[in-house]
């Protein structure tokens, strides 16, 4: 566990393999909820929150319950019900203490459920620091930074999508690209100039 | 009998799970590099809707109403496991090109949006139909779109070179390819939606 480790997952997470724009998770929120940059922004720091929270609870959840017992492939179907309960919980327990929080968050949380970025970055904790049934070291710390990198990404990638989004609203586009296909393009821009981070190999 | 066909046929063209409902894009992107792997993806998310499909149809029943929508993730992960599972003793190589996009399927919106809206109402069979239609529907898309960025990305179909001495475009391999596609693909049919009205 070293310095060095922290900084390889943060700039992979962030900006070589961008949650959004390289590895396509939670691209129908990216669509469905770029349109607007404050918006965007909530939503942004929810599932950055949930993220956060459900790979520090499905780390302990593969460590101490499935690896013991041997139930590793149980991991799909324990993932997903720990990831909606707790959504469930936070929804509740924002509910009750902060009514105001929850009209600004409220609606995104049952979405954040099946947005593909937080199982996927469960999954992907699993599959990087684990190897063969055993912990790396320090995988835990390994598995909660990825977990804040991956949401920095998400909201990196989420506000520039939105920002440019805004100003096309006032322009003349062609008919048959209004809305999902042109921000499918706009993506596809921002992904190309993404890839100047890894680099090129011809 | 009629409608059963309808049921089959709508999810092919009229009500395409990818181009026309736009929905579960994450693994259609992701895994959209070369045509083996998208028919592979297909067959597994098909072979996922129909199983669910066929469960929740059958057992709509017996769930509550509130707490219908983790009773559907359970029924539709367990099948995504028996997918993994047989995807990783019969073909690795697969298993290993599709990556953490397997497991994925769980959250694929087409699945839980095909349990929510319409196996929960309907009956086994017309269910089954709906699945199935759906799950072609889908996999053809990813054919059509893995077609389009094989070719382009690497002159290559099915692995097999097609022209000789094809320039390929890098970056129709890359992931920028896959939503340049789709962005295109989809103002396509919108230009012949709108041309037709």
């Amino acid at each position: 566990m070293n310095i060095q480790e922290f900084l390889t997952i943060f700039i992979s997470a962030v900006f070589i393999y961008n949650v959004i724009l390289s590895r396509f998770l939670g691209l129908c929120s990216f669509i469905a909820i770029s349109k607007e940059t404050k918006p965007a922004l909530a939503m942004s720091f929810a599932v950055m929150f949930v993220i956060v929270m459900s790979s520090i609870i499905t780390w302990f959840v593969y460590r101490f319950m499935l690896l013991p017992f041997n139930l590793t492939y149980l991991r799909t179907i324990s993932f997903i019900l720990v990831i909606a309960t707790f959504v469930q919980l936070v929804e509740m327990v924002i509910r009750k203490f902060s009514p105001q929080m929850y009209r600004a968050f409220g609606i995104y949380l049952p979405l954040i459920t099946v947005n593909c970025a937080v199982l996927g970055v469960a999954v992907l904790n699993i599959d990087m620091f684990f190897v063969n049934g055993k912990t790396v070291a320090g995988s835990f710390y390994y598995s909660l930074f990825q977990g804040i990198c991956v949401g920095l990404g998400y909201t990196l990638a989420m506000l520039l999508m939105s920002g440019i989004r805004e100003r096309l609203e006032l322009c003349n586009v062609p008919k048959a690209l209004k809305d999902f296909p042109l921000a499918f393009i706009i993506g596809g821009i921002l992904s190309l100039s993404f890839m100047g981070f890894s680099g090129f190999k011809f | 009998m009629k409608t059963l066909i309808k049921e089959f046929t709508k999810g092919i063209i009229r009500e395409n799970p990818t181009f026309v409902l736009v929905l579960g894009l994450c693994p259609t992107l992701a895994v959209s590099v070369t045509v083996a792997n998208g028919i592979g993806m297909g067959i597994a998310a098909t072979f996922v809707l129909l199983g669910s499909s066929v469960i929740v149809s059958l057992i709509k029943d017996f769930i509550p109403g509130r707490i219908r929508i983790p009773c559907y993730i359970v029924i539709i992960a367990t099948f995504v496991t028996i997918a993994e599972m047989s995807m990783k003793a019969y073909s690795p190589v697969l298993d290993r090109a599709l990556g953490i996009y397997v497991p994925l399927i769980v959250v694929n919106c087409i699945v839980l949006g095909r349990a929510e809206a319409f196996a929960c109402k309907n009956s086994m069979a017309s269910s089954f139909f709906d699945g199935l239609g759906m799950g072609l529907g889908f996999t053809l898309a990813l054919i059509l779109i893995s077609g389009i960025r094989e070719f382009l990305g690497s002159g290559q179909l099915l692995g097999h070179t097609l022209i000789r001495g094809f320039e390929p475009i890098f970056v129709f391999g890359m992931p920028s390819g896959a939503l340049l596609v789709i962005g295109l693909l989809l103002g396509f049919f919108n230009f012949l939606k709108n041309r037709k009205t």
